[in-house]
């Protein structure tokens, strides 16, 4: 059942209980909201439903039952594991895809603002590039700049720098921090590098193996800009304190 | 060293393709040539030389009948093609996305792709009359379910995660089929189209010869009574000369057109 209802803004997620058709029980009781203009970051180990979650969440899967309150005018972003990109689309005709329609006037103005996009994250002469034509670390950068051009009110983010190596990676997280910052999104980030969620979240919530629920929250209240060093001894210590976190266990 | 020896063998793009226009032209020659020999060896009515097929090419095309007969067919060849892949494309669609009219209706299309041609010709005159519309719809019937079963093969194998990306940024529906669906569907349409053409050809001019009164096919059982065998070969090279026109001025320019992408 899947009862959507307006909520000013921000995201309150209610997942009683979620089954794929395979009679797998995926999801148990997880429950979880995020403030506006909040970076969630949800971590736990692979196969406990992580990616599901965000799926609810952004609409595509509506068999589970429960409820997820988000504003359903609200513009959504999301950015996926793969680029997902259009190969047959140029750079910008990829951006102008999910941009609406503009009256003629408008349009020198908008095409200005998505070059400074692109810009901004080193793609500005890529313009009428196709995207076979770009490396895996630009082709994240493109869904990075697809994601953002419209201002989300909530972006959705599925280990979206997975199997980059790690220069690029941090060039990537970089640069969504820095456009978070602009449009003050909500956003939710799937991962299961902890380092990565404490480098870029507000709050990280650990997820238990499957059916998977909350099983610990915790704040990162270190001022940004942070170092990956930074977050290497905060995640020490996490680990420290408890060993088999990432597993999804606690004790 | 090796570097250079590799290039030594490579040639450009437009190296490559000049050189495959000369061997296709070479090909084209050995067979005008063989076919000279074969006819002065002979000396037979049955096998004019490709000089007098030229000549009675000649004649028909300045008296105008060729092009008159040619046209007909074309036109006939031109709605049944438009019909067949609408129609087709349309089905094609509707069963890879929708498994459950794929059930109902994949028995009806195995019926449907072995009835044999003329099964299908002589029910359709019989059933609407010798006319135009029974002549398109026979040709149009033959050609639905191969293009049915190629689209249904794309739309199968259609790229869910693109659809999702559609989906999640609120894509208007006329741009996720124009730039996001259609354009996954692309080689199999062109394969539909390609197949569909060197097909409905073939059945067009059965259908003029057993029940229209213009046509090639039908001036092609003119000449079958007459033992007019250059006027056989005059009219196949009519045919040959507007295929390649085809291929070479519409189907090969959309499709370069349409795989720019691919680089």
């Amino acid at each position: 059942m899947d009862r959507r209802t307006d909520s000013p803004s921000g995201v309150q997620v209610t997942i009683d209980r979620k089954v794929y058709a395979n009679g797998l029980c995926t999801l148990k009781g997880l429950h979880f909201a995020a403030a506006p203009g909040e970076f969630v970051a949800l971590v736990g180990p692979s196969g406990s439903g992580k990616t599901t979650v965000l799926n609810i969440v952004a609409g595509l899967d509506t068999r589970f039952e429960g409820q997820v309150q988000r504003a359903t005018a609200a513009r959504l972003g999301f950015m996926f594991q793969e680029p997902r990109l259009l190969p047959w689309l140029t750079v910008e005709q990829n951006i102008e895809l999910v941009l609406n329609p503009l009256p003629p006037t408008q349009r020198q103005e908008r095409r200005a603002h998505l070059q400074a996009l692109l810009a901004q994250v080193g793609l500005q002469d890529f313009r009428t590039a196709y995207p076979g034509a770009l490396s895996g670390g630009m082709q994240r950068r493109l869904a990075l700049v697809r994601a953002f051009v419209i201002q989300p009110e909530l972006l959705l983010m599925d280990e979206p720098f997975l199997s980059l190596d790690e220069p690029t990676a941090e060039q990537l997280r970089q640069q969504l921090l820095a456009l978070w910052q602009q449009t003050g999104s909500t956003i939710l980030f799937v991962t299961h590098h902890l380092r990565e969620a404490l480098m870029l979240a507000d709050r990280v919530l650990f997820l238990s193996a499957r059916p998977a629920h909350l099983i610990l929250e915790q704040p990162v209240t270190a001022a940004r800009p942070r170092t990956m060093v930074q977050m290497g001894a905060l995640e020490q210590l996490l680990l420290h304190q408890y060993p088999e976190l990432l597993s999804g266990v606690l004790a | 060293m090796r570097g250079e020896a590799i290039k030594q063998f490579t040639l450009p793009g437009w190296a490559w393709s000049y050189r495959n226009a000369i061997v296709r032209l070479l090909s084209f020659m050995a067979l005008v040539l063989v076919w000279q020999l074969l006819a002065e060896w002979l000396d037979s009515r049955e096998l004019p030389g490709p000089g007098q097929v030229v000549s009675t090419f000649r004649t028909y095309l300045l008296d105008g009948s060729l092009l008159f007969h040619l046209g007909m067919t074309l036109l006939r060849v031109l709605f049944s093609f438009v019909l067949a892949l609408l129609l087709g494309v349309a089905l094609g669609i509707l069963m890879g996305s929708r498994p459950r009219w794929d059930r109902w209706l994949d028995a009806l299309l195995i019926v449907g792709l072995n009835i044999p041609a003329l099964v299908t010709i002589i029910l359709c005159y019989i059933w609407f009359g010798l006319n135009e519309v029974a002549a398109v719809l026979a040709v149009a019937l033959n050609k639905i379910p191969s293009v049915t079963v190629m689209v249904r093969e794309g739309a199968r194998a259609v790229d869910q995660g693109l659809m999702q990306v559609a989906q999640v940024y609120r894509v208007s529906r006329r741009d996720t089929l124009l730039k996001v669906y259609l354009p996954q569907l692309y080689p199999y349409l062109f394969g539909a189209a390609r197949n569909g053409l060197a097909l409905i050809w073939k059945i067009v001019l059965v259908v003029e010869l057993l029940g229209r009164s213009n046509g090639v096919g039908f001036q092609l059982g003119i000449f079958f009574q007459f033992f007019d065998i250059a006027g056989i070969l005059a009219y196949t090279l009519a045919f040959v000369l507007v295929v390649v026109a085809i291929e070479a001025l519409l189907l090969r320019p959309l499709e370069q057109r349409l795989n720019r992408w691919r680089g």
